[in-house]
Formats: C-alpha cells, sequence, structure tokens
C-alpha cells in the first residue's frame, strides 16, 4: 500500500469539473458527427461551467475559514470560491454569446479551451505558492493564447494570437524570474511562508516583488504593462473578448490582492505606493487611449484598462473594505464588460465587418433590447446610478479615502469625467445620430435570431441593474470572502 | 407613499417602453399615469401636517457597512417643490401628446423617468441616494435633448452633460468624505461639517445646476435646443433640484463654511442676478429671454437662500414655485408660437395678439406674473427675498430691487415683440390662435399662478420651519 496524501475533492471539484468538461468537449470534435458538433461542445462547456460555478457555491458555503491543502501549494477559502463563482458565471456568459457563432472548424477545440482557460483561473485564483500560481497562470493564458488566434482565416485573429503569446510570454518570464528571486531571498515559495520568512527590505525580495507585479499587471491589463491589450482585444473572436475581459481580469485581481496581502504585509508601505502609481497610469492610459478610438473592440480595450485601474485603487487600500470593494466591483465590471462585447458580437454577426462607432449608429432603434441593453453598460461604466457601476465607484472610493489616499479620489474623480466622453459617445452612435448620418451596411436580409446571445446579453443587464439593488447580499459574500484574508 | 410617489413614474416609464402601443396611444397612458401620480400627491397633501419636520418617511437599509439607506420623506418645503414637479412634468406630457411627434413611446417613457427622479431628488434624506437620484435626472435629459432636440442638439447635450458631471463628481467626492468622517450618509443622522473643500463640492455641484453665475455655460444652448416641453421641465424644475440641495445639504450641514463664503455667495448670485438680466434684455428670441430670465430667477432665489433667514428662505421656496410655473408656462407659449411661426426669434415674430386674444390673454398674464407685478406670487416671493436679505445689509436688497426692473423691462420687451409691434414677417395671417387642447394644458399652469397670486401664505408658511430646523442643527 502506497501512502497518498489526502486530496480535498471538494476543493478541486470546479477546476475538475472545467477540466473534464473540456476533455469531453475534446473527444466530441473526434466522435460526434459534424452536424450536431456545435451543439454538443457548447453544450458541455455551458454545463462544465454551470457545474463549476454550483462546486464553488457549495465550496464557498462550506469553508467557514480558509484551509492550505496539499502541503500549502493551493488553498480552500471562500476568496478563491467567489473568484471561482465569477470566473464560472462569465464562462456561462461566454458560452451563450459564442453559441450563435458560425464557426465551422475546430467548434469542438474552441469550446474545449474556453473550458480548459476556465479550468486554469479557477485553479490559479487559489494558488497560495509561487509554483502553482505560476502553473495556474501558463495553464490559462495558453489556452487563451490559441483562441485568440482560432479564426484562422482572419489575420487579425492570427496577428492577436501571436501578440497576446509573445507579450504574455515576456510577462510570464518575468514572474517567474521575480518568484526565483523571491525563493532566493527568502528560501520558500509559500505566500504565508514568504510573510514569515521576514527578511525585511531586502533589495532581492523588493526586486522579486517588483517583478511579481509587473507579471500580474500583464495579465490584469493595467498601464504601463497594457500594450497588447486593443490589439488582442480586437483581433480575438469577440466571445474570446468577452470572456477574457472579464475573468482574466477577475483572476488576475484577486490573484494580485491574495499574493500581496498574504505573502508581503511587512513590505505593504512600498507596493500600496506601486499600485496606487500603476492605478494612476491605468486610469490615465485607458481614458485618454480610449477618446480616440473608432473601433469599438479597441475603445472597450482601453476602457478595460481603465477599469484596471480603478480596481487596483481598491488594492492600493490594503485594507478590508478595500478587498470588499475590490470584489463587488468585479460583479457588475464582469457582467458589464462581457454583456457590451455581446452586443459587439451581435453587431459583428449581422454586419460581418468590425464593428466602429459609425455602423454602430442607429443600433438603438434597430434592435431596441441590445440598444438599450449598451446603453444600460455605458452608463454602468461611467458610474451612473442604476448600475453597479455606480456603487462598485463609491466602494473604492470610500476605501480609497479611508486608507488617506485622497488623492487617489481625486484621480478616479477626474478619469471618471474624462471616460465621459467616449461612454457617451457610444450612446450618441446607438441613439443621437441622425438618420440622414445612418448609413446601414446591413449584410443581406434580417439578422439571425440568437436567442442564446440575447440570453446573454440580458442576465448582464440584470447582474448590472439587480447589483445596485441588491448590494447588501453582495458586499456580504465579498466580506465573508475578504474575510480569508489576513488584515 | 414617498416611495409609492418616486416608483409610479419609473415604473410607468417602464410599461411605456415596453408595451408596443401606437404614438398617441403610449402619450395617453403616459398621461394616465402622471395624473395619477398628481393625485398621489394631493394624497399627501392632505396626509401632511405642516407644523412638523420630517414625515412620510421610508427608511430601509441599503448596504449596512457604510451606513447607506434608502431613506426618503418630505419637508413641507420639499412638498412644494415636489407638487411643482408633478404639476410641470404632468403638463408637460400633455403638451407632448398633443403635439405628437416620432418615437413617442421611448420619449414618454423618458419623461415619466425624468419625472421620478426628480421627485426622488427632494425626497432624499440619505446622500448617496440623492446622488442616484441627482444623476439619474441626466440620463432622461441627455437623450431628450440629444434625440428630439433642435439642429444644434449634439453640441448642447455635450456641454450640458460635461458641466453637470463635473460638478456631479466633485459632489460625489464631497459625499464619500462628508460621509464617512460622519459615519453615516444619512442627512437625518449626520452632524454638521466644518470643511471647506466638502462645502465648495457641493455648493459646485449645484451652482452648476442651478445655474449661478459664472457657471451658466450649458444654459442657452440647451435651453434652445429642447423640445419645448423639455425646456419647461428643466428650466422650471431640474434648476429647483439646486435649491433643494442648498438648502438641505449646503446650508443645513455646513453652517460655518456658509458664513464664511456668505459674502461671496450672494456677490456670485447678485453678479447673476444683473448680468442674467441684461442678458435677456439683449436676447435676441423668446426662448433667450425666458432662459436668461430663468437664470436671474435663479441668482434671486439663491440670495433668499443664502440671507439665512426665515424670511428670506420662505420666499426663496414661494419664489421657486412662481418661476417654476412661470417660466414651464413660457417655454411652452414658446413651443406654440414656434408651432405656428417656425421660429421664436422677435426678427421674425410681432403683432400675434390681433386676432389671436386667448394666445394674447395667457402669454400677457403669465408675462405679468413674471416681472413681479405688485399683487402677484412673484411679487410676493420678491419681497419675501429682499425683505429677508435686508436683515442681512440693505444693499443687497437695493441690487435686488433694481433687478426687479430689470424683469420687468425683458419681461414688456418679450410681449410686445411678439403681440404687438407689426405683423412680422414669419408671422402668416393664418396661423391660428391657441388651440382648445393647448389651451386645457396651459390653463392649469396659469390657473395656479393666479392661485398661488390670490393666496401666496399657502406656501410661504407652510415651507420651512426655521426654529425647528435651528434647534435640530446646532
Amino acid at each position: 500500500m502506497i501512502p497518498t496524501p489526502k486530496v480535498d475533492w471538494l476543493a478541486l471539484a470546479p477546476t475538475l469539473a472545467l477540466l473534464g468538461a473540456s476533455g469531453v468537449a475534446l473527444l466530441g470534435s473526434v466522435l460526434v458527427p459534424w452536424w450536431m458538433r456545435r451543439f454538443f461542445s457548447a453544450l458541455i462547456a455551458f454545463a462544465g461551467f454551470v457545474t463549476a460555478g454550483v462546486f464553488a457555491a457549495i465550496v464557498f458555503d462550506e469553508t467557514a475559514n480558509g484551509l492550505p491543502l496539499l502541503a500549502e501549494s493551493f488553498t480552500r477559502d471562500r476568496l478563491g470560491a467567489l473568484a471561482a463563482l465569477i470566473v464560472a458565471g462569465a464562462g456561462v456568459l461566454s458560452v451563450l454569446v459564442a453559441w450563435g457563432d458560425k464557426r465551422r472548424d475546430h467548434v469542438g477545440e474552441y469550446y474545449a479551451l474556453l473550458a480548459a482557460a476556465g479550468a486554469g483561473m479557477v485553479f490559479f485564483v487559489t494558488a497560495s505558492n509561487l509554483m502553482t500560481l505560476f502553473l495556474g497562470l501558463e495553464w490559462f493564458s495558453i489556452a487563451l493564447y490559441i483562441l485568440c488566434a482560432m479564426d484562422t482565416h482572419r489575420e487579425a485573429s492570427l496577428e492577436s494570437g501571436l501578440k497576446y503569446l509573445i507579450v504574455g510570454a515576456f510577462g510570464s518570464s518575468i514572474l517567474l524570474f521575480g518568484s526565483a528571486l523571491v525563493y532566493g531571498a527568502t528560501g520558500t515559495i509559500g505566500f504565508s511562508e514568504i510573510a514569515a520568512a521576514d527578511v525585511g527590505d531586502d533589495v532581492l525580495l523588493l526586486a522579486g516583488l517588483a517583478m511579481l507585479i509587473a507579471g500580474l499587471g500583464f495579465k490584469a491589463s493595467a498601464a504601463p504593462f497594457h500594450m497588447w491589450t486593443p490589439d488582442v482585444y480586437q483581433g480575438a473572436p469577440t466571445s474570446v473578448t468577452a470572456f477574457m475581459s472579464a475573468a482574466t481580469k477577475v483572476a488576475a485581481l484577486v490573484v494580485t490582492l491574495r499574493l500581496l496581502v498574504v505573502a508581503f504585509p511587512e513590505q505593504a508601505d512600498l507596493w500600496t505606493v506601486a499600485i496606487a502609481v500603476i492605478a494612476i497610469v491605468s486610469l490615465a492610459v485607458g481614458n485618454f487611449a480610449a477618446l480616440v478610438q473608432r473601433d469599438v473592440k479597441r475603445l472597450l480595450a482601453y476602457s478595460s484598462v481603465s477599469h484596471a485601474g480603478f480596481m487596483l485603487i481598491a488594492i492600493a487600500a490594503n485594507s478590508e473594505l478595500g478587498a470588499r470593494a475590490l470584489l463587488y466591483y468585479l460583479i457588475p465590471y464582469g457582467a458589464m464588460s462581457i454583456g457590451s462585447f455581446a452586443v459587439v458580437a451581435a453587431r459583428e454577426r449581422e454586419l460581418q465587418a468590425p464593428v466602429t462607432l459609425d455602423n454602430l449608429g442607429g443600433l438603438g432603434w434597430e434592435r431596441p433590447f441590445l440598444g438599450a441593453a449598451l446603453w444600460v453598460f455605458m452608463l454602468g461604466f461611467m458610474g451612473m446610478p442604476l448600475t453597479g457601476g455606480l456603487i462598485g465607484k463609491f466602494y473604492v472610493f470610500s476605501a480609497a479615502y479611508e486608507a488617506g489616499w485622497w488623492w487617489l479620489v481625486v484621480a478616479g474623480v477626474i478619469a471618471t469625467a474624462i471616460s465621459l466622453y467616449y461612454y457617451l459617445g457610444v450612446i450618441r452612435a446607438i441613439y443621437l445620430r441622425p438618420a440622414a448620418e445612418l448609413r446601414p451596411a446591413i449584410a443581406g436580409g434580417s439578422p439571425p435570431l440568437d436567442p442564446p446571445l440575447q440570453v446573454a446579453v440580458f442576465l448582464s443587464v440584470a447582474v448590472t441593474v439587480g447589483s445596485f439593488f441588491f448590494v447588501q447580499p453582495l458586499i456580504d459574500l465579498a466580506r465573508d470572502a475578504a474575510a480569508s484574508l489576513p488584515f | 407613499m414617498t416611495t409609492a410617489l418616486i416608483v409610479l413614474p419609473l415604473a410607468a416609464a417602464l410599461v411605456v417602453w415596453m408595451l408596443p402601443l401606437p404614438g398617441r396611444a403610449a402619450g395617453a397612458l403616459a398621461l394616465l399615469a402622471a395624473l395619477a401620480e398628481v393625485t398621489l400627491w394631493a394624497v399627501a397633501v392632505g396626509q401632511f401636517d405642516f407644523a412638523q419636520g420630517l414625515q412620510l418617511e421610508d427608511r430601509h437599509s441599503w448596504f449596512s457597512d457604510l451606513g447607506v439607506s434608502y431613506h426618503v420623506g418630505f419637508f413641507g418645503y420639499s412638498l412644494w417643490l415636489a407638487g411643482l414637479t408633478v404639476v410641470v412634468c404632468t403638463i408637460a406630457i400633455a403638451f407632448a401628446t398633443w403635439a405628437g411627434g416620432d418615437r413617442s413611446r421611448g420619449y414618454h417613457g423618458l419623461l415619466l423617468f425624468l419625472m421620478g427622479s426628480i421627485v426622488g431628488v427632494f425626497t432624499a434624506q440619505d446622500l448617496l441616494v440623492f446622488y442616484v437620484f441627482f444623476e439619474a435626472m441626466l440620463i432622461p435629459i441627455y437623450v431628450l435633448i440629444g434625440v428630439w432636440g433642435g439642429p444644434r442638439r449634439l453640441r448642447a447635450t455635450a456641454t450640458f452633460v460635461i458641466y453637470t458631471m463635473a460638478g456631479s463628481l466633485l459632489m460625489l467626492a464631497a459625499i464619500i468624505v462628508f460621509g464617512l468622517s460622519q459615519d453615516t450618509f444619512s442627512l437625518v443622522d449626520s452632524g454638521v461639517s466644518s470643511n471647506d473643500w466638502v462645502f465648495l463640492g457641493f455648493l459646485l455641484a449645484f451652482a452648476v445646476k442651478a445655474p449661478i453665475f459664472p457657471f451658466h455655460g450649458w444654459l442657452v444652448d440647451a435651453y434652445r435646443e429642447s423640445p419645448p416641453e423639455v425646456a419647461a421641465i428643466l428650466s422650471g424644475v431640474v434648476s429647483k433640484a439646486a435649491v433643494y440641495g442648498l438648502l438641505r445639504i449646503v446650508i443645513e450641514k455646513f453652517p460655518q463654511p456658509v458664513e464664511q463664503f456668505q459674502s461671496t455667495i450672494l456677490a456670485f448670485a447678485t453678479i447673476g442676478l444683473i448680468y442674467a438680466s441684461v442678458l435677456a434684455f439683449r436676447a435676441p428670441d423668446i426662448r433667450g429671454v425666458t432662459a436668461y430670465s430663468s437664470m436671474a430667477q435663479m441668482g434671486l432665489i439663491t440670495i433668499g437662500l443664502f440671507s439665512l433667514n426665515e424670511l428670506g428662505i420662505n420666499g426663496a421656496i414661494v419664489q421657486s414655485v412662481a418661476h417654476g410655473l412661470v417660466s414651464a408656462t413660457l417655454f411652452l407659449l414658446a413651443g406654440m408660437v414656434e408651432l405656428r411661426t417656425g421660429t421664436s426669434s422677435f426678427a421674425g415674430l410681432g403683432g400675434m395678439a390681433r386676432g389671436r386674444p386667448v394666445l394674447a390673454t395667457v402669454l400677457m398674464t403669465t408675462g405679468i406674473i413674471a416681472l413681479a407685478v405688485p399683487g402677484s406670487v412673484a411679487f410676493a416671493g420678491e419681497f419675501l427675498i429682499l425683505a429677508g436679505i435686508y436683515g442681512v445689509g440693505w444693499g443687497w436688497s437695493v441690487i435686488g430691487a433694481a433687478a426687479i426692473v430689470l424683469a420687468a423691462m425683458y419681461m414688456l420687451r418679450l410681449i410686445s415683440a411678439v403681440l404687438h409691434t407689426a405683423r412680422g414677417r414669419d408671422v402668416s395671417e393664418d396661423a391660428p390662435d391657441v388651440r382648445p387642447f393647448e389651451l386645457a394644458v396651459v390653463v392649469p399652469l396659469v390657473a395656479l399662478l393666479l392661485v398661488l397670486s390670490a393666496w401666496p401664505a399657502s406656501i410661504s408658511e407652510r415651507s420651512y420651519l426655521f426654529e425647528q430646523q435651528s434647534e435640530a442643527s446646532p
């Protein structure tokens, strides 16, 4: 009898569910006849994300206190479970968005990779040592590299995949280098052991910390590590962009929070400043660059950079309120982000062309539901009432002010003011353009009905608006999750 | 009760948006909902005891860790402001229903949404709730002007939104600082603050909304490019959100900074009053005159508020209601004139009184009330304001009185340029008089003005309880 370590299968269940879905979808691409392959693999991926979400909810419910597992390589706690839940939700919505895609080849692989990326993220957010951190990061990144390049007939998609691969690999290697330096300084890779090693302001450790922040910054697309974002978001298939913009951000930011708070409490006075500076640069770069975009996907890409800035403000607060603010913010942000890319995807399928502010014109009157939904998402990004975006910003600013970062509040307010211009630009395009100016370039006939996509948009609107009215339950979730961090 | 007043128009807006009704039917449904809202408001007045402070409260915790709750209720003065809102918005919806126009469902839904959020502003007793409604007003206004406005509407909406959002974002920062330092965002539970920066944040937001000189850059474009009924709501009601904010937040929560900045604020308000009056006298069209007169009146109302005594504040409330009704009527009349002549520019107007007795009577009555002829409600309001500010310094009331003379000048100029003089080139001989339905829309406003003229004390003695307020916040 060989002694085996005790494995907590429940903690791994979300990851395993998605891995399983990935495997079944892959098998399906060989075994299932072509005419039902698309339906089959989409259904499997959908079921995988739903199952993962259910398991994550169970883990959340049953884990009052965090437990380190498998020689502290990962943690079963509510923070990871909540993040996994959000990732799973984003995955469900992305599958719905992708459903109506008229993809003919590689459809099984597409959904298999989507599920695999989800599995990687769900694992990544529970990582509690530098090795599993890197493993999770590469796991979902590699899946995403391929997904971005999936539309092999489109040059932009190939370019997107290649750019993401090169820049992403650069980011990962910086992260790995940083991990090595931290290991060199402390002789350990576990998050809590790094904190316990207590080596003070060792140069090696600080260099490693800086590199870790930079590496995670690449994934969160925070400026100045955002260079890949607009090109990749623009070129990747829109359903993939939707998934990346929400799920990757959730994973990267939650892990950043966990890593910094658990492993580097001693260096908090340094990394809070670093994060604050990155936040401000992200706000500036994201907002100013978005002002001049005409392509809607690029515009949303820069907008996601600026929102990374807002969420980093919450991390910089380095307080429980800040963690709560971040976790709350991620929920409406994820919904708004997927929802707006879903509308873009619908318009793209209708026009068979990239969506710009020009050919978005009149959407609000032609497609009342999609138009109104996009309106809601833009209001949410702006932080207007009746959307969770307002409450998210309110929490983030409150956390920053309470932590004494009043100038971060000022920067956030100014950034919000600037962002109005381009978000209103989208609303202007869909509602305000005079009829004479509109030259609809419909590819032919009325657009195909796409109920799954409509459902995804509807759910996103429901989350965006619902998170405004039901703040308390969401904040309770966020509080429980934040309680697993040692503040 | 209060929640019902807020939710009814919002819910009706959703219904109007969703139901696939033809244009007129959607308008009729909206009008029905608006009339129900007026009835509801009348019931609320019936239940209200004007000798007491906050009433008809609804309070539910929204999120507890930062101490934010959904808390709404009425004071005497906010009940009047809400009444102004429901009346003017109902009239505006009626006018829009009559005037027709395309995309009627969207239009009427937005008007109802606007109505609900303005009522929300006047009832908010929690800072975040106030901010939510204050911002929510912007959403329908942006689309209403942007889609249904005049030829230069895109510029008008952009200017309007940038001005007001810059103000409100400052307010958001101020709210956060104020709320966190007080440990609650409730306007009822929080004490006073002496933080100058927070004070200025709030003040700026309301100064833009009012507008108070020199933050009036958005004013003329927005009022000129809006559809007439939207301009009526904007100048008549939306600007009063600033009055509520100044009174409920700035004056009550920041007594020390208010005292410190009183002369500065009064100086800006007075400059605005005189400057806007002169501009109104120079404006080349009905809308321009009404827009600048609106700004002048807001200056006067601000003077009343910052006299910081009972006379001045109650005068400001009376004047708010009076000006709301007057300016809504004037914009609707401008709309009617534009419908007949295609212009509101004085260059093409004139001589419209001949053969159009009803138009002449209505415009004349409103104009005379607007110029504060003794016996009118506007006179009552201005008198109270001037009497109030006399207690602060006689110089202010002299300037204020001078502005009344200016008001007479620009209103008489407007009346004569539209009704008298030679027949303008855009006025065709057979342009009809005011039609019965139009009359039905305007008469309630004018009738209300006349009733209030006969009995201004109905408001002035039932609005701001000065003693109680100053006891409550020592």
